[in-house]
């Protein structure tokens, strides 16, 4: 057999799920980066242990973020991923492609590269993964002229990502990809010089179903509902009549119990609805969303470094979302000017309002509090009052 | 010649294919034709086809070339990538179904990821390229999915599974809302190297960054000293200050942690809880990690009525079932000390014997 010299990374040829190794071999055929990649991962196979030293500040001309500087530790014996810097290019909203755009991806990255990607990152960028120091600002000049540019990294804007919204999903309560699209146009700023105290991340699902997981890894999620009742086809109901039981997979699973079936009749107390999505889920043809559409806003997401993980929560219940989205727009950089203010080096925007409080970043920020902000009030006593709300004394 | 700066994305606009520019914000439902196959229905009476194939994520660039191939011949050029990195190829005729999906069968690309399946697991670079990660991430993947692989290519789960991988505790993956999430940890100190600290790192962003108040600063000697008592591995330290290396291939590993969702539907998002403190790295196939997804997904697809997640059967039937089910030893590491880690010690006289 070809190639003994990865025995471990070899095993991991087979199997019928398609394989990475298959495509690092591919890679290492026409690539000398790509290849001593291929042979210091088995390195790490044997030695159970990364072989890439501490970041590295690079970049190309004019932007402070975009690129991750990467070093291996082992220059000595693969001397070419001595640098292999990632370099991040911001997808198209909602990741659709054209095959000309992704083979023009395919030949700036074969000719400055290691030939090997991620479609796509955590965040939602295609990641173009290794290339030298020498062939940073080149390739980031051809990407340019072929219609592309670098996403966020470090203290910055990172890029936006949005779930398909109405490119195809009936569901989509807000445009979620030219939303997306706009915030990213507006922001370009933002996410190209990093002047924050630690990385802001926004995320669109066009519905509750939060395809983008916006809840769980954004700072500002926006996540698209309605205001009025479920769009309800009584005969599409009794279709799937037929073919499922609507009482225990519908009624029964709903979380409010807000609806009842009356032979083949569908009763919802939309009074009672929380949007929650299951019912329109198990029967798209039959339920859709209500016609008054908007979005909830909702801040604080991220995942656990430095004071634990935080799901997002409500500060917005209900906006309405169309273009220029200047309301939007207001809110983001009011929330953003006093983090940017108030938070310390790497605090996130979530670690920051528990820091100082939600009622202080409400204030701020002059959102009114409701009381779709909370699971319930608060159970101890430990009440602040503003000054003004206080009588002085009178001498 | 300076590149042009900040002129942002291809916009997604010149992306779309002709049937979804013409019915674009106008679905009106859809249907899941056979795993892996989505068809959308517009009031125009026109319907979009998505045909969805796993993908390792880690492409090189032929790769990527035979996805476009795959695409000019089927479908116009026409693709997406998804949120979990399947691949999207997007049809405007049911009649081009069919020998798309031949070809992807031939060329080894798993058809499925739709509806009640396990869809491809999201992760992040591990060794492959990032500089704190405590295991790979495509290895433990690949190996997993070899594994589960009918799970993808058939719907037969009682809800969708949403796994996620990430290498270390910074969670590129954002693996704390996933059915399942496998977690590399560390399990020992930093090694501080005080000859280094005083000219690459910034003490009081060193001390800053500890989440438990493990570290001190020692400005006499301009290097921080290390409470090994206080210290939970998180290595946030290491990202902040490069002199206080924390890999260790003798005790490095996974957890394992379930019952997460992102989605509203039903009950509300909810975090992954530890399942399984920690698990050895073995490569090349994590033999350990494996076999404990396994154990959960078939003990939860047993188990589960439909439509309920994870996180959902856990909670109907309480944790200590959870445990006695699958046979999973609870441990005092299953009992949270950090902030708010009483929230989730029991206040009732109400559980299960077993």
């Amino acid at each position: 057999m070809a190639n003994t010299d990865t025995p471990l990374l070899d095993e991991l040829e087979k199997g019928k799920w398609p394989s990475f190794v298959k495509d690092m071999k591919e890679a290492a055929q026409k690539n000398p980066m790509a290849k001593d990649l291929l042979h210091q991962l088995e390195l790490s196979y044997k030695d159970k242990i990364g072989h890439w030293k501490h970041g590295g500040i690079v970049g190309v001309k004019g932007y402070g973020s975009g690129v991750i500087g990467r070093y291996s530790d082992r220059p000595d014996l693969f001397p070419n991923v001595q640098a292999f810097h990632t370099m991040r290019v911001n997808h198209p909203t909602g990741w659709f492609y054209k095959t000309d755009t992704l083979r023009k991806l395919c030949d700036i990255w074969d000719k400055h590269g290691s030939g090997l990607t991620n479609m796509h990152g955590s965040t939602g960028d295609a990641i173009l993964l290794g290339t030298t120091t020498e062939h940073l600002q080149p390739c980031f000049n051809d990407l340019s002229d072929a219609g592309f540019d670098l996403g966020g990294s470090g203290s910055a804007l990172r890029t936006p990502s949005a779930c398909v919204g109405p490119a195809r999903c009936e569901w989509a309560c807000i445009d979620s990809l030219d939303i997306c699209y706009n915030v990213t146009m507006t922001y370009q700023d933002k996410m190209h010089r990093p002047m924050f105290p630690y990385k802001f991340k926004i995320k669109i699902s066009a519905c509750a179903n939060d395809c983008v997981a916006s809840i769980a890894r954004s700072d500002l999620s926006i996540i698209g509902t309605w205001k009025d009742a479920i769009q309800i086809d009584q005969k599409e109901v009794a279709a799937y009549a037929e073919t499922i039981n609507i009482q225990k997979e519908v009624c029964d699973l709903c979380p409010t119990r807000c609806m009842e079936l009356n032979g083949r009749e569908l009763k919802i107390y939309d009074e009672d609805c929380t949007r929650c999505m299951h019912c329109i889920n198990v029967m798209p043809k039959a339920l859709r969303p209500g016609k008054e559409r908007g979005a909830s806003i909702l801040v604080g997401g991220k995942a656990p470094i430095v004071r634990g993980a935080l799901l997002s929560w409500v500060v917005v219940p209900f906006m309405k979302l169309e273009p220029p989205y200047d309301e939007l727009k207001d809110l983001i950089e009011r929330i953003q000017d006093w983090w940017d203010e108030f938070g310390k080096s790497r605090e996130r925007l979530g670690e920051l309002i528990q820091r100082l409080g939600m009622r202080v970043f409400l204030k701020a920020v002059g959102l009114p509090a409701v009381p779709q902000m909370v699971k319930a009030p608060r159970t101890n006593p430990y009440v602040f009052f503003w000054p003004e709300d206080i009588k002085k004394e009178v001498k | 010649m300076a590149a042009r700066t900040d002129i942002g994305p291809p916009d997604y606009k010149t992306m779309l294919p002709p049937v979804i520019q013409r019915n674009y914000g106008k679905w009106l439902w859809h249907e899941i034709l056979k795993p892996g196959v989505l068809m959308h229905v517009s009031q125009s009476g026109e319907a979009l086809y998505s045909v969805r194939a796993g993908s390792p994520r880690l492409v090189s660039t032929d790769h990527i070339r035979e996805i476009c191939d795959i695409a000019e011949k089927h479908c116009e050029g026409f693709l997406r990538f998804t949120s979990r990195h399947n691949i999207e190829f997007l049809l405007d005729d049911k009649d081009k179904i069919e020998p798309l999906i031949a070809e992807l069968k031939q060329r080894g690309y798993p058809v499925g990821g739709t509806g009640h399946s396990i869809s491809n697991i999201v992760h992040t670079q591990g060794w492959v390229h990032c500089h704190t990660p405590a295991t790979d991430a495509s290895g433990p993947v690949k190996a997993l999915m070899d594994e589960i692989y009918d799970h993808f290519t058939n719907s037969k789960l009682p809800a969708h599974v949403r796994i996620a991988l990430a290498c270390c505790l910074n969670m590129c993956g954002a693996v704390h809302c996933s059915d399942i999430a496998i977690l590399g940890i560390h399990r020992t100190v930093p090694k501080t190297d005080n000859s280094r600290v005083p000219n690459v790192c910034e003490i009081p962003s060193t001390v800053a960054s500890c989440p438990t108040g493990a570290i001190r600063g020692d400005m006499k000697n301009k290097t921080v000293t290390v409470n090994d008592e206080k210290c939970m591995y998180c290595g946030n330290c290491y990202t902040v200050c490069p002199a206080m290396p924390i890999a260790d291939p003798d005790n490095d590993g996974i957890s394992i942690w379930v019952g997460g969702k992102v989605s509203n539907a039903r009950s509300a998002p909810m975090f992954s809880k530890l399942a399984i403190p920690f698990l050895p790295n073995n490569p090349p196939r994590w033999p350990e990690v494996v076999n404990a997804v396994k154990n959960i997904i078939e003990v939860y697809a047993s188990h589960a009525k439909k439509h309920e997640r994870v996180g959902e059967w856990i909670e109907r039937v309480g944790w200590e079932r959870f445990f006695s089910l699958t046979g999973i030893p609870f441990t005092d590491q299953h009992i949270d000390d950090f902030d708010l880690a009483t929230e989730t010690f029991r206040t009732s006289a109400q559980f299960k014997w077993r």
